[in-house]
């Protein structure tokens, strides 16, 4: 940490031990009793305006204090670029005429619901997909998870699907479709499959495409128009964004997963907080970490504000991906190997911004209102809208209305309707163990309606033949087909009127799960099966064998 | 060449609130389709459902082309559905104290410009709005200036967007088109493109 410090010319002096100078970043950080937290900016200066996308100073702005990171200002020696400024440089192709860098894309996935506008564009303009190989579509947004049989009853998602069965024939895209054991949730099935790799830059037009980064990648969500722009041209206009390190030190407890870490920082450093940056996630919790685990960290930059989020590659990563079957293989592994592993940031890189945060102090966490930042630890009392900075006081009281809840109200014990275990967040095949552990033995409690929707057909079939399904089913859990389901309730599975939800997912946006009135509380799997067995908000931790996590 | 703009003028719709998300700017059962055609009538639709004094409801607004709105607009989800169901409600341009990156790009890639404003100006503006909501705004994008009456403050934008934007280069698409020998040339060096051949 000194170390960082000091590269930018400022004592390790606790009084310089900042926290961030613009009030986007600074007003959920106030009013708040927060954890072992040190902000440090480089920029000596901080102009007084919250500009938002605007703020961060783009490498075109003459007005930039700047922090310029292209490789010719590196030359020679150890390379001090971190990660995502090494994959950027190689894949930035040129500056527009606009003035935006166009940035090459390695790999585009596509699914059903931001890709049929895009294929009009190209029709319209009579173009051809340039490197159709290097696109892969699945379908996983409007898919019903009980009844998948065709036409669907849904005319409108029948349209949607008839619209990439025909978009990719005509095309020329490999279409991982129902019937194809490789179908699941885009961020699921990417890196099952091998596709997600370090050093690749990644999009798709969804935002939780973020999860890739847990690879080391660049893994950009983007628009519908956007997603024209890959087809035709496999690049994108984009700006440069800025590179805070989120180191978190320490080890965490027992009966803490990797969704609370991740509420955690959203809780700390605010849903606004990352606006202009890329999170790279650092420090002996994620070295710790699994794969899966990394993937539902990074899943969830996006909430937290970040464009993007990344753990640099490792043996961990590089375990994970050999021998699946978009993988190089061979000789050609062991070189793509020694390239990842080249690419992380190394132990002098540079960054423009820095957090850290202790390890040991995260708590199992569930959020209480209408943004993923509004969370506590499961130990803790709903905030009162007094304590908090007057920026977000009028934002918690619309939460708290939103919910029903009073302030200062424990959230443990909270009754819930509806329990769903699954998304591109947590429905994962490591997910649904840790889930099933807490399942085993128990039941769902009476008037809880309790769904477990696997990630992809492979998350399935593996679940299957470890037997959880049949853990779930005894305990009295709906066992479904794959999908997004609940997460976002495009299809039929829904919360009804002001039904609460505990959720595995990433959003608890007013009307999110289907109904317009309908309440989320997003929590780890683990935490959303015993509030499902006890009907309500409960500390996972009381339910758990002690073994380490 | 897409069009220039270099300003916008019209009336405002005010909604100053804060993290307003886009699956309120429009609810995912309205993603249910192919084309963005339509869209327009779902803008807000849950919170129009839910408050009778809705601004996208009130006939004060209802020729509003400029949405006066708080900080991170646009969070959540890369739909593009957002922006375009505000576009198709009549939105030309956005002011706000900040915009999530993903909602910006879409605007941008549209023609719609989001520029932000400091707080304590938006609020004057909010203020003036409600009073007088027949006023038309003057959004000065060339000169990064918003005047409202008596009322002139400053607003800021990306320089990238700013120039893509006031010179007519928004529509990217063609842009990138027209460097394809490059986009071969950088595809050629990179490593997994070859199959990470020796």
């Amino acid at each position: 940490m000194s170390n960082f410090v000091s590269e930018f010319g400022r004592s390790a002096d606790p009084r310089h031990a900042t926290l961030p100078c613009f009030p986007y970043v600074q007003a959920p950080l106030k009013g708040r009793s927060l954890l072992q937290l040190r902000i440090n900016r480089p920029e000596p200066d901080a102009p007084s305006v919250s500009i938002g996308v605007g703020l961060q100073h783009p490498p075109d702005d003459p007005c930039s204090p700047g922090t310029d990171n292209s490789s010719e200002r590196h030359p020679t020696m150890s390379d001090r670029r971190n990660l995502f400024n090494k994959v950027w440089d190689l894949h930035e192709v040129g500056t527009l005429p606009s003035g935006q860098p166009q940035l090459f894309i390695g790999q585009h996935l596509i699914h059903e619901v931001t890709s049929p506008q895009a294929f009009e564009i190209l029709r319209e303009k009579g173009l051809k997909v340039l490197f159709p190989e290097r696109t892969l579509a699945t379908v996983d947004h409007i898919i019903p998870t009980d009844n998948q049989a065709r036409p669907f009853q849904d005319d409108l998602a029948e349209e949607m699907m008839s619209a990439i069965e025909r978009n990719c024939r005509d095309f020329g895209i490999t279409l991982l479709n129902l019937n194809d054991d490789r179908q699941g949730v885009v961020h699921i099935v990417g890196p099952e499959q091998g596709i997600t790799q370090p050093g690749i830059t990644l999009v798709c037009g969804d935002s939780h495409t973020s999860t890739h980064g847990a690879f080391g990648c660049i893994a950009l969500g983007i628009g519908t128009s956007q997603v024209a722009h890959v087809l035709a041209t496999q690049s994108l206009a984009m700006n440069r964004p800025k590179v805070r390190r989120i180191e978190v030190t320490g080890e965490r407890n027992p009966g803490v997963f990797a969704k609370d870490v991740i509420l955690h920082i959203i809780r700390k450093l605010g849903v606004q907080g990352g606006v202009g940056y890329a999170y790279e996630y650092a420090g002996s919790v994620f070295d710790e970490m699994t794969m899966e685990e990394r993937m539902t960290v990074c899943n969830m930059s996006i909430e937290g504000g970040a464009r993007c989020g990344y753990v640099n590659p490792d043996q961990t990563t590089i375990d994970y991906i050999r021998g699946r079957p978009f993988a190089p293989q061979g000789e050609a592994f062991d070189r793509a190997a020694q390239w990842w592993l080249s690419l992380a940031s190394s132990d002098d890189a540079e960054f423009d911004d820095h957090v850290t945060i202790d390890g040991a102090e995260i708590e199992p966490t569930v959020t209480w209102g209408i943004n993923p930042g509004q969370s506590v630890g499961v130990t803790e009392s709903i905030p009162d809208p007094e304590q908090f900075h007057a920026d977000e006081r009028t934002g918690a009281e619309e939460a708290l209305q939103f919910m029903g809840l009073d302030p200062n109200q424990p959230i443990r014990g909270l009754s819930i309707d509806v329990a769903f275990i699954g998304s591109c967040t947590n429905g994962r095949l490591s997910d649904l163990r840790e889930a099933a552990a807490v399942a085993k033995g128990n039941r769902v409690s009476d008037g809880v309606r309790a769904l477990v929707v696997p990630g992809s057909q492979q998350v399935r079939k593996q679940a299957e033949h470890e037997g959880l399904d049949k853990i779930f089913e005894e305990a009295g859990f709906e066992w479904r087909a794959a999908g997004c389901s609940m997460c976002l309730a495009m299809n039929p599975d829904k919360l009804v009127g002001r039904e609460i939800s505990a959720s595995s997912s990433n959003r608890n946006f007013k009307g999110r799960q289907g109904s317009p009135t309908g309440r989320t509380l997003l929590m780890s799997p683990a935490m959303v099966a015993a509030a499902a067995i006890n009907g309500c908000v409960t500390d996972v931790r009381e339910m758990m064998t002690p073994v380490s996590v | 060449m897409a069009e220039e703009i270099k300003q916008v003028n019209g009336s405002v719709v005010p909604l100053l609130l804060d993290d307003i998300d886009t699956d309120r700017i429009i609810p995912a059962r309205y993603l249910r389709c192919v084309t963005f055609e339509g869209l327009g009538e779902h803008a807000f639709k849950d919170d129009r459902e839910h408050d009778s004094e809705h601004p996208f409801d009130h006939p004060h607004y209802s020729s509003a082309s400029i949405l006066l709105t708080g900080r991170n607009f646009g969070c959540g989800s890369s739909r593009e559905h957002a922006p375009q169901s505000l576009m198709r409600w009549g939105i030309q341009a956005i002011i706000g104290e900040s915009f999530a990156e993903i909602f910006f790009g879409n605007c941008t890639s549209l023609g719609i410009p989001a520029v932000c404003a400091e707080r304590a100006h938006l609020d004057q503006l909010h203020q003036a709005v409600k009073d007088n909501p027949s006023q038309e705004l003057t959004l000065d994008l060339h000169n990064r200036q918003i005047h409202f009456g008596e009322i002139s403050v400053p607003c800021e934008i990306p320089a990238s967007a700013h120039s893509a934007l006031t010179t007519g280069q928004w529509d990217f698409l063609s842009q990138l088109l027209s460097a394809q020998e490059d986009i071969q040339a950088t595809a050629e060096k990179i490593p997994y493109m070859s199959n990470f051949s020796a």
